[in-house]
């Protein structure tokens, strides 16, 4: 028994901000919805079924706005489904929606994630103070940045690698005309005289709160085929969970990662990571999770991924870039962010990346996790049909 | 197993409200409200619908794409169907017996909710005809219409003029729930015996795990925890990061150090502060040992914070698993 | 294209309270997944996939679904993901997984407690936020204005919508060996409205509880029902659909959703010799029976259903675990299931289940 085709026909985001104050929420999905249609060369009637995905409902305050925007997003008298992995939420959806089309269900399915923060603001929706939880004393940052120390220490990295990835991933950004931070003056000088927020983690070296969304239009190996546009044909998809905390939980690397990569590049013939992809998108919401996932996704030895960092082999005009788009650290609309990742590599196989296009990348990583690094999601896309 | 397990009340609100914004459609719409008018959009295939949207809901094509797709209905309408609530709640937006209902404003095709003050129920009736009574002081919100009325009835008013003319964009959502969060089981051990200054983990089995603070359950099983076992007040820090920021209430002052302690006798470390010396000489493989608060109850903040107990360093071999 | 797999319900346990104020989300999961897991006969570790559903705002905090984990053992990391939406969306997720090919067997769980706050008004906060929201429409008012668009178009009279009620307590008196002398109905007429036309014996009461399911595939469901002496409850039809959800733009009186899921489901396609339906509000029961072509001798809601207890995010998941139920025990040949979601019956699930191989 093996699965149906599927590809990437459509692909749309929206200008991410701080404030997306011109839009209401229906307006924020619509605009990405509507260009991965376009991009799709479909209308609303052609679509079979909607996912959406999004990270907690306490950020707009409005339970399950799935509801409210189903007709929104063209669902009226469709199936839809909402998904919500934390983080990883926007990897997640896109795989429940490919796996609308791989089970043979459908043929066209509609994904959209999204967040629109700036109803709240992040750090309040994200550590809502609960009764008998033991609180995150120093938000998000302070959840990861000891976890940072960790990897410094057990790999040797130098101090300065977390900010060579914040300036390479925000020049990237420069490249894309849908990112939320453009600092075209960035440098390491700047990064460095940030202020330290969480040291080891300064404020360049984290991720921006935005208002985005992201859409993908996924279809059968019939339609694709008959797609005027090049599509980007899922090689592979994987996702993988582990408990918050348990003891001796590896969380600097955890094994529900290197699980989902296994999973992901059996799949998809993957061998050598480095060598067979032609870039890839990794969610990377503090700089120093660029080193740390190279060596989770197999980039790199253990101890070794801030070396490729070091080198350049990650920037744009290196061997394996590696978030070309700028990544979650220049647009972070956290629903979205993981399909932003999946969407990008997926844009990028079809050759249809714009100015951060990766020159002849065939083969590309989409990459989301979520939760205290627990929950996983892949995909491999690439030009060519698996 | 703990007879009574604590409770906290918890309200979930974001101060000051959400700030949303509405976007050309919604806005107009507001706007109107705002103006004293009801004004609906014209779908596609030519039905008027109020509230206006920016989308066709049965195709999801664009909707009010141009000013000429824009009417004003209204302001008379017709109860389409109602519900009569004898005893409102706090949140409801009338203090006294009233009616939520449908109402198709005339020249509509379809309903606004809104509610109906009538008084008395039998004053209720599908197809009855009803007034909007226009707040004199309106803001570009639902609730610019304080209720509408029978028809006829002499309570309707003529909308006063607005005290703004630029257009609505933006709208406050205030959303205040509560709760009375119960601990559950093991939480409520753990708590308990903070209030007897003991830090009290479950043990997965004989020879198992130790898991403090307790979950109830061994999670990489999915099978209860039950053995108690105290464990610290000593442990080591496994990692650290300086916290510049003044994020946590709990901290002495800026900056502080947030850590992960492994507690003697523990399996997985936990979150704490460490202070009582300077945070630059914070480091992993530090021992500190748990500083109880004045007043210890069962609550987490029994432990301030921990600080140096002046033991040598753990070996880093001693709790590398741990990180 | 179509899904080929045959896919069975082959373990069900539910457990559900007017209120735990005891046990936490995970504590009053953990025997219950553990339950269908044993049940099921397969070792949790080759499960292949793991799916729940269950809603932040019910403990009015985020991520609430990602301690439940620790309920279910992840470890080795496990293929797992979540809706926000009742768990009979999971199980469409775990069942469209399954059809994939990826995996052969998934555990499906959903969970919620009604008693830590007021449901009432947490789901009030699914209402379109701009227009509705600021009213405060609670969800058995804004229940009460589809009551009243049924009963003005058929005709039907509070008396009709009571009679559900009373139906439903008997039952679940029945279907729990419980000796009680329900009221009549012309008592429960008596009672005041809550939101008028609906009384306290047409609402769903709050509820704490939870629910799993464990599915297998083909050759598998046989093996693991063959061992416990019962059949499979095989999958024969699953489908859902969404409506608009602006209240005064659709017909409140009809389920056009669930018309259609049950068309692509095959509800008409046999004879319905049990249905649980996911009313939370007793005039939502003749809508569906409408909607779904039920006979009027239809057999709906022999457990009693969500009108006795209504954990929320589980009743849907709970409703297909039921009709299972009757299924892998012979009481029943052919049962349907039902699930909603959103105001007004805005969404909805409709499961066919038989017993014969598929």
């Amino acid at each position: 028994m093996s699965a149906e085709r599927v590809a990437v026909v459509g692909v749309g985001q929206t200008e991410h901000r701080a404030v997306r104050a011109d839009v209401s929420m229906v307006g924020l999905v619509r605009e990405a919805a509507k260009r991965a249609l376009a991009d799709a060369e479909m209308t609303w009637t052609d679509i079979d079924a909607v996912v959406i995905g999004k990270a907690p409902d306490m950020f707009e305050g409005v339970v399950m706005p799935e509801l409210f925007l189903a007709d929104a997003l063209g669902a009226a008298g469709k199936p839809m489904l909402r998904v919500h992995t934390a983080g990883s939420v926007g990897g997640s959806t896109a795989i429940v929606a490919a796996g609308l089309v791989q089970s043979g269900v459908h043929e066209r399915v509609l994904t959209v994630a999204f967040e629109k923060q700036s109803e709240s603001d992040a750090m309040w929706a994200l550590t809502v103070p609960t009764p008998f939880q033991a609180p995150l004393v120093a938000g998000a940052g302070g959840y990861f940045a000891p976890l940072i120390r960790a990897y410094m220490q057990r790999a040797g990295a130098p101090a300065d690698i977390g900010m060579m990835v914040a300036v390479k991933d925000r020049l990237n950004a420069i490249r894309n005309p849908y990112a939320h931070l453009k600092l075209p003056d960035i440098d390491m000088q700047m990064v460095e005289e940030s202020p330290m927020l969480w040291e080891p983690l300064r404020y360049l070296e984290t991720c921006p709160s935005s208002d985005g969304a992201c859409a993908m239009v996924l279809a059968s190996e019939r339609v694709a085929d008959a797609a005027s546009r090049p599509p980007a044909w899922v090689q592979g998809t994987a996702w993988r969970s582990e408990p918050t905390l348990f003891a001796r939980r590896d969380q600097v690397n955890p094994q529900a990662g290197l699980d989902c990569a296994a999973d992901v590049y059996r799949q998809a013939g993957i061998t050598n990571p480095r060598e067979d992809f032609d870039c890839a998108e990794v969610y990377v919401p503090f700089s120093w999770y660029e080193p740390m996932w190279l060596e989770n996704l197999g980039f790199a030895a253990p101890g070794e991924g801030w070396k490729l960092t070091q080198s350049g082999a990650t920037a744009f005009d290196g061997d394996i870039p590696w978030n070309p788009s700028g990544g979650v650290l220049s647009s972070n609309p956290i629903g979205a962010s993981g399909m932003l990742r999946f969407a990008e590599a997926a844009n990028q196989v079809r050759g249809a990346a714009g100015e951060h296009q990766v020159e002849g990348a065939r083969r590309a990583l989409g990459h989301a996790y979520g939760g205290g690094s627990q929950f996983f999601a892949m995909w491999v896309v690439g030009a060519d049909k698996p | 197993m703990a007879d009574e397990v604590l409770v906290e009340h918890h309200i979930l609100e974001y101060p000051g409200g959400y700030t949303r914004t509405v976007g050309p459609v919604i806005g107009r719409y507001l706007t109107g409200l705002r103006d004293g008018r009801l004004i609906a959009v014209r779908l596609g295939d030519g039905r008027v619908m109020i509230p206006p949207a920016e989308y066709d809901p049965v195709t999801g094509e664009d909707a009010g794409a141009s000013d000429a797709d824009f009417l004003e209905v209204g302001p008379g309408g017709t109860v389409t169907t109602w519900t009569w609530i004898s005893e409102p709640r706090p949140k409801h937006p009338l203090d006294h017996p009233f009616a939520f209902a449908l109402i198709q404003p005339d020249g509509a095709d379809t309903a606004i909710v809104h509610v109906v003050d009538a008084g008395t129920e039998n004053a209720m009736h599908t197809g009855m005809r009803v007034v909007p009574k226009w707040r004199d002081e309106r803001v570009g919100d639902t609730l610019d219409i304080e209720a509408w009325v029978p028809e006829g009835t002499g309570g309707a008013s003529a909308a006063k003029p607005a005290t703004s003319t630029e257009p609505v964009t933006t709208m406050s959502s205030p959303v205040k729930l509560e709760y009375d969060i119960g601990a559950g089981v093991a939480a409520t051990r753990f708590l308990l015996g903070l209030a007897q200054r003991r830090i009290l983990g479950q043990r997965t089995g004989p020879g198992g795990d130790v898991y403090v603070p307790p979950r109830g359950s061994d999670p990489k099983t999915g099978t209860p925890t039950v053995d108690e076992v105290e464990v610290g007040p000593r442990g080591v820090v496994t990692t650290f990061c300086v916290v510049n920021l003044p994020f946590s209430p709990l901290a002495p002052e800026v900056p502080y150090v947030c850590a992960q302690i492994l507690l003697d006798g523990a399996d997985i470390a936990l979150f704490g502060l460490v202070a009582d010396m300077p945070a630059a000489d914070v480091r992993q493989g530090l021992r500190v040992e748990a500083v109880w608060a004045d007043e210890v109850g069962p609550t987490l903040e029994s432990i301030k914070w921990y600080r140096p107990t002046g033991e040598p360093d753990a070996e880093y071999d001693s709790y590398k698993e741990y990180l | 294209m179509a899904p080929t797999r045959d896919v069975a319900v082959v373990s069900y346990a539910s457990w559900t309270s007017p209120a735990e104020l005891q046990r936490n989300e995970v504590e009053m999961l953990m025997p219950v997944v553990a339950e269908a897991v044993a049940d099921s006969g397969l070792p949790r570790e080759e499960i292949g996939f793991t799916v729940s559903g269950s809603c932040d705002y019910l403990i009015g905090a985020p991520f609430s679904f990602v301690s439940a984990l620790d309920a279910v053992g992840a470890w080795p990391p496990i293929r797992e993901s979540h809706v926000e939406m009742d768990a009979a969306w999971a199980l469409y997720e775990a069942w469209i997984q399954i059809q994939k090919g990826s995996v052969d067997s998934a555990l499906v769980y959903g969970f919620g407690k009604a008693s830590p706050g007021d449901p009432s008004e947490i789901f009030t906060l699914q209402l379109d936020p701009y227009t509705v929201g600021p009213l405060w429409p609670d969800t058995i008012s804004v229940a009460a204005l589809q009551a009243r668009a049924w009963m003005d178009r058929t005709g039907g009279t509070e008396h009709d919508l009571v009679e559900v009620g009373a139906r439903s307590l008997r039952n679940w008196a029945w279907a729990n060996g419980v000796d009680l002398e329900p009221d009549a109905v012309d008592e429960l007429l008596a009672q005041p409205t809550i939101a008028s036309p609906l009384r306290p014996g047409d609402v769903a009461p709050d509820t704490d509880g939870c629910a799993a399911i464990v599915l297998a595939a083909g050759d598998l469901a046989k093996e693991l029902a063959a061992k416990r002496e019962l059949r499979p409850a095989w999958i024969t039809g699953i489908d859902h659909r969404i409506e608009p959800q602006a209240l005064g733009f659709r017909d409140l009186s009809v389920s056009t959703s669930t018309a259609l899921a049950a068309l692509t489901a095959g509800v008409g396609d046999g004879p319905v010799d049990v249905a649980e339906l996911h009313t939370q509000f007793s005039h939502e029961e003749l809508i569906l029976r409408e909607a779904l072509g039920l006979e009027d001798g239809a057999n709906v809601n022999p457990s009693g259903g969500p009108l006795q207890a209504n954990p929320p995010m589980a009743a849907g998941l709970i409703r297909i675990g039921e009709a299972a139920a009757r299924v892998m025990d012979g009481e029943a040949g052919r049962a349907i299931a039902h699930a909603s979601s959103g105001p007004c019956l805005q969404q909805n699930l409709v499961c066919v289940l038989e017993g014969e191989d598929a």
